[in-house]
C-alpha cells in the first residue's frame, strides 16, 4: 500500500508516513531516552552518596577530594562539560589499552592534531558491528551524565546527612553504638526525608537534559524529530513536506510534559511515605490526622 | 572514583577478545545536506557521497562502514579517531587543510548561491543566513551583509521562509530542489559566486596510506567517467565534469 505515496488519500498517507523506517527509528530513540534515565539515575545516586560521604570525611584529603568533586562539576557549565569531556574520556580509554596493549609500537600518540593509537586499542575496534559503537557512545553518555549529576546528588545529600537533628546521633551514640553503626542505622534512614526535595528537583532537571545526548552523537529523539520535521523535497524522499519541525517539537513538548508530570505524582507519593513518623512538621501533621481520624 | 576505576578495568578486560579481523574504514558523513548526504526515509544514509564512498571503498578494496556525525564536530571526532574520513560537502580550504588532509576534489568547484522570498533583496547589506563553520559563512562575513549561523541546512532556509533572515547563501546544488520544490515562493538573488576549491574527502594527517588509497580510486572514477555519470544522477549538470 505504501509503495506510492502520492496517490494516497490524507489518512493512508499518515499511515504510511508515521511508519517509515526512519519513523521507527524516532520511536525507538524514545527507548534510548528512558535507558539513558533508568541508568543514569540510580548510578548518579550512588556517586552522590559516595561523593557526600567523601565530603564529610573525617580524613581530610578524602573530604577534599570529595569537595572538590562537588564543586568542580558544579561549577563547570553542563555543555563544555559535553562537548570537551567526552572525547577526553575516549581518548584516556583508548590511551590507557594503547600503553597495555601495544608496548611496542614505534610511533607517537599524538601525531599534531591527531590522536592515533594502534588498531588493536580502538574503541570499540573499527571492526566492532556499528551497535557495538553505538552501545559505546551510549555508556560514555551514561558516565558523563552521571558524574555531573552526581556532583549536584552529592551536594543535596551531603546537606541531608547534615539537617538530620544532632539529638538522634546522640541518642545513639548513648546506646553504645559505633560511629558506623550511628551512620548507617541511624543517619541514613532518616536523611532521605531532607534529601528527597533536592533529589526530585534534580530528577526533573536530569529528564530535561536528556536531549544533551544529542550533543554526545547519540541519535536521540531530539535528532530525529530536527531531522523528520525538516523540510523535505520530493527528489530524496516518498513524502515530501513543508517544516513541520514545530509539530514535532510540539509532541515532544508533550512528552516531557506528561513525564515530568508523572514523576512529580510519584515523587509526591514518596515524599508521602518517607514523611511518616518523622520528626518533622510534615511528620507531625500526619500524626496529627491519625489520631484525629481515630477520635 | 571507584566507578571509574572499575570502568577502566572493564575496558581493559574487553581487550582479552580484541582478535583483529578484517579493518574496517569508518566513514563520518552529516547526514543532513542532500543531495550530498541525507537519511532516507528507510532511515539509512543515501545521497550522492554515500553512493560514491560505496563505490571508493569497492575499488579500493576497503570495507566501509557510514557513521552520522554532527557537522559542528565534525573535524574533532575525526582527528580523535572515531572515524576514518570524511565525505560531508565538505569543501577543501587552507583552514581546514591545516588541520586535516583532503583528497583530490571528487566535486567540482560549484558556485554558491543567494536564495531570497524575492529578487530585490540587497543581499551585500541585508541580512544573510549560512551554516557555521563554512565557506559560506566565512564568504558571508566578508561581504558586508549581517551574519546569521545555523547550525543546520534546513535552519538556513528555515530562516529565509520565516523573514529571520532576508537571503540565505550555500552550495547552489543543495538548493536547487529547495528551490524548485517551492513552486515559486523562493528564488535565486543575482549571479552564482564561485568560492572554495571544490569538496575533497576529509582524513587524517597521518592516515597518508588511506588518503592514497582513496586519491587512486577517485582518480580512476574521474577517467572512467563514472564519477561523471553520479554527478548528474544526482545533480543538475549538463556537461560532464571531469
Amino acid at each position: 500500500m505504501c509503495s506510492d505515496p502520492s496517490t494516497l488519500n490524507d489518512l493512508s498517507w499518515f499511515v504510511c508516513y508515521l511508519t517509515t523506517g526512519k519513523h521507527l527509528s524516532f520511536y525507538a530513540s524514545f527507548g534510548t531516552v528512558l535507558l539513558l534515565l533508568a541508568v543514569t539515575a540510580p548510578v548518579a545516586l550512588l556517586l552522590g552518596f559516595g561523593g557526600a560521604m567523601l565530603a564529610r570525611s573525617r580524613v581530610a584529603p578524602l573530604s577534599w577530594a570529595g569537595q572538590s568533586y562537588i564543586s568542580i562539576v558544579r561549577g563547570v557549565p553542563d555543555i563544555a562539560f559535553f562537548l570537551f569531556f567526552v572525547i577526553a574520556l575516549d581518548q584516556a580509554f583508548e590511551y590507557v589499552r594503547h600503553r597495555v596493549l601495544c608496548p611496542d609500537w614505534g610511533q607517537a600518540v599524538y601525531q599534531g592534531n591527531d590522536f592515533v593509537v594502534c588498531p588493536a586499542a580502538k574503541l570499540p575496534l573499527s571492526s566492532a558491528p556499528q551497535w557495538e559503537h553505538e552501545v559505546y557512545g551510549f555508556l560514555l553518555a551514561v558516565i558523563t551524565f552521571s558524574l555531573v549529576f552526581g556532583a549536584f546528588a552529592a551536594n543535596v545529600l551531603h546537606g541531608a546527612m547534615r539537617a538530620v537533628p544532632r539529638a538522634q546521633i546522640e541518642t545513639a551514640e548513648a546506646y553504645g553504638m559505633t560511629q558506623r553503626q550511628a551512620f548507617w542505622r541511624v543517619l541514613v534512614p532518616q536523611m532521605w526525608v531532607y534529601a528527597l526535595p533536592g533529589l526530585s528537583n534534580l530528577w526533573m532537571v536530569l529528564i530535561k537534559a536528556t536531549p544533551l545526548l544529542f550533543l554526545l552523537g547519540v541519535e536521540d529523539i531530539v535528532y530525529w524529530a530536527r531531522d523528520l520535521g525538516g523540510s523535505k523535497t520530493p527528489q530524496f524522499t516518498d513524502y515530501p513536506h513543508g517544516d513541520w519541525r514545530m509539530w514535532y517539537f510540539l509532541f515532544l513538548l508533550v512528552f516531557y510534559l506528561a513525564f515530568t508530570k508523572v514523576s512529580e505524582v510519584l515523587l509526591n507519593r514518596l515524599m508521602r511515605r518517607l514523611t511518616h513518623g518523622q520528626a518533622i512538621a510534615g511528620g507531625e501533621a500526619q500524626r496529627k490526622s491519625a489520631l484525629e481520624g481515630a477520635a | 572514583m571507584t566507578t571509574t576505576r572499575l570502568l577502566l578495568a572493564s575496558a581493559l578486560a574487553l581487550c582479552g577478545s580484541a582478535v583483529l579481523a578484517q579493518d574496517v574504514v569508518r566513514m563520518g558523513t552529516e547526514g543532513a545536506y542532500p543531495p550530498f548526504n541525507f537519511i532516507n526515509d528507510q532511515g539509512e544514509v543515501d545521497g550522492f557521497e554515500v553512493e560514491l564512498g560505496n563505490e571508493l571503498c569497492a575499488r579500493a578494496q576497503l570495507t566501509c562502514q557510514w557513521v552520522t556525525n554532527e557537522w559542528d564536530s565534525i573535524i574533532p571526532n575525526l582527528v580523535s579517531g572515531n572515524y576514518d574520513t570524511i565525505l560531508a560537502g565538505m569543501s577543501i580550504t587552507d583552514e581546514r587543510d591545516a588541520v586535516i588532509d583532503f583528497t583530490q576534489e571528487y566535486f567540482p568547484n560549484v558556485p554558491s548561491a543567494y536564495v531570497a522570498l524575492s529578487d530585490g533583496v540587497d543581499v551585500t547589506g541585508g541580512v544573510v543566513a549560512a551554516q557555521t563553520n563554512t565557506i559560506q559563512a566565512a564568504h558571508v562575513a566578508e561581504t558586508g551583509a549581517t551574519l546569521v549561523e545555523f547550525a543546520t541546512p534546513e535552519e538556513t532556509v528555515a530562516a529565509v521562509r520565516n523573514g529571520e533572515a532576508d537571503a540565505v547563501f550555500a552550495d547552489r546544488d543543495f538548493l536547487a530542489p529547495i528551490v524548485e520544490a517551492s513552486g515559486g515562493q523562493l528564488v535565486y538573488v543575482g549571479e552564482p559566486v564561485p568560492i572554495g576549491q571544490g569538496v575533497g574527502l576529509g582524513l587524517r594527517e597521518s592516515d597518508t596510506e588511506l588518503k592514497a588509497k582513496f586519491d587512486t580510486a577517485i582518480a580512476a572514477m574521474k577517467e572512467d567517467g563514472s564519477l561523471n555519470a553520479l554527478l548528474s544522477k544526482w545533480f543538475d549538470m549538463d556537461a560532464p565534469t571531469y
